[in-house]
């Protein structure tokens, strides 16, 4: 069974509509009986990181998703708060993977705030890009970056080179939106549910 | 590098597209499901419904519509069209819109684009501008084109950009249905007065249209409808020229 941490999160509908897409059924839910029923678990994310954080505290979650045991992906929001420290409103996260979340600088005259559209990346390694060329776009939109570090499995650019998918042990996540990535984005959910 | 996006715009009346000249003379151009899907098969980047009929009786049957497109297709897509309160967007949104537009209603109490932002995120909140000049200056426009505000294109743009819009659509109805080009020099001016995404649209006839948008204004995206519905100018043929001519393109 494929569990979707439900905290109120802004694509939770999206996520859940990619996997209906290939078929697959998933339970919506933040309590913890069941999502340690799943075998794996989707950390979607779209919002604020602050408010974000609140509701992971007010759900009891903060200790509890660090300590999962199978498969998870973060998307967007739900990566960079598994990471160790966001500057969107300056809230320490669940500290998963070991890097922290920079808001966009804007170097240049025209650069444009928040990053959004179609980006391709630079897969370093990893199962879930199997299949997948760098020259495959991915949808991405935020305005904050997780830095690169070794847990980085690709890498993107824009203003600065990020991490546009991180990975320790049975953690996985994405910057960019894989349910909105068309079929690039499609494959690499594929990906994920055969780990 | 990211990529210049093309974006087909459908506008929806009672359920169906429709496709009009300057918002008059509507001319029938499909099923929104299959021509949304159609659109996805051929690479459009995004998608954008705006529903230009919509009252309150009628935005169950759009809400429902949202439902349908967003368990079809898997690239983003815009809702817009008589958004008028945070309740509005969040119907779409939780219907699994990825943005909604807001036009009118925004000019009228410029704090529904902070209370959108503010809930949702400022990536849900597209500012649609509809624009025309009058002697000579830039002005925004309201209720479709009909409705003239003291508001200057380019103040308004900084504006909704401090107020926490996340992209602007900017439609220069001088340029709607013409096929004339965009309105380069202008949207130039809105492009480089803010630091948020600019959509242009009004006035795409053709793929150099397009090339001139990207290669003279830092536009970040192309939108157009009919040139897409009629099939004058099919997104593969527009994508594979802008390629061609070194544009960024997906």
């Amino acid at each position: 069974m494929i569990a979707i941490i439900d905290y109120g999160a802004g694509n939770i509908t999206s996520v859940r509509n990619s996997l209906r897409r290939l078929n697959v059924e998933v339970l919506l839910t933040h309590k913890k009986e069941e999502l340690l029923q799943a075998d794996k678990i989707i950390f979607p994310g779209v919002g604020e990181a602050g408010y974000a954080m609140k509701q992971l505290i007010d759900k009891d979650l903060v200790d509890f998703i660090p300590q999962l045991k199978v498969p998870v992906l973060g998307v967007c929001l739900g990566m960079q708060l598994l990471c160790r420290h966001t500057e969107e409103g300056d809230v320490s996260c669940l500290n998963v993977f070991e890097t922290n979340v920079k808001a966009f600088p804007k170097l240049n005259i025209g650069d444009k705030i928040p990053h959004m559209g179609w980006n391709n990346h630079t897969a370093v390694n990893g199962s879930l890009f199997e299949g997948i060329g760098c020259d495959e776009d991915f949808y991405f939109v935020h305005g904050y970056y997780a830095e690169l570090n070794l847990q980085t499995v690709a890498t993107s650019d824009y203003i600065v080179p990020f991490a546009s998918a991180l990975r320790k042990n049975n953690f996985y996540a994405t910057q960019f939106h894989p349910e909105k990535s068309a079929d690039p984005g499609e494959r690499l959910i594929k990906n994920f549910l055969k780990l | 590098m990211l990529k210049k996006r093309i974006i087909p715009c459908l506008d929806i009346k009672d359920g169906q597209t429709v496709k009009g000249v300057q918002f008059e003379g509507l001319r029938f151009a499909g099923d929104p499901i299959e021509l949304a899907k159609k659109y996805v098969l051929q690479g459009a980047d995004e998608l954008v419904f705006l529903d230009i009929t919509a009252t309150i009786e009628k935005r169950a049957t759009l809400v429902e519509l949202v439902k349908r497109i967003a368990a079809e297709i898997n690239i983003p897509f815009t809702v817009g069209g008589g958004i008028a309160t945070v309740e509005d967007a969040a119907a779409c949104i939780a219907a699994g819109a990825d943005k909604v537009a807001i036009n009118s209603a925004a000019v009228r109490r410029p704090e529904l684009i902070s209370d959108i932002a503010s809930r949702f995120g400022s990536q849900c909140v597209v500012l649609a501008m509809d624009v025309k000049p009058f002697d000579g200056e830039w002005k925004v426009v309201i209720q479709s084109g009909k409705e003239p505000t003291e508001w200057s294109a380019v103040n308004w743009a900084k504006e909704v950009e401090k107020l926490g819009a996340g992209e602007i659509l900017l439609t220069s109805m001088l340029g709607d249905g013409s096929k004339k080009g965009f309105s380069l020099a202008f949207t130039e001016v809105i492009a480089s007065a803010v630091s948020i995404p600019v959509i242009a649209s009004g006035g795409a006839g053709s793929a150099n249209d397009f090339y001139e948008l990207f290669s003279q204004t830092q536009a970040s995206a192309g939108l157009a409808a009919s040139l897409f519905h009629f099939d004058e100018l099919s997104i593969p043929d527009l994508k594979n020229d802008l390629k061609n001519k070194n544009i960024a393109i997906r």
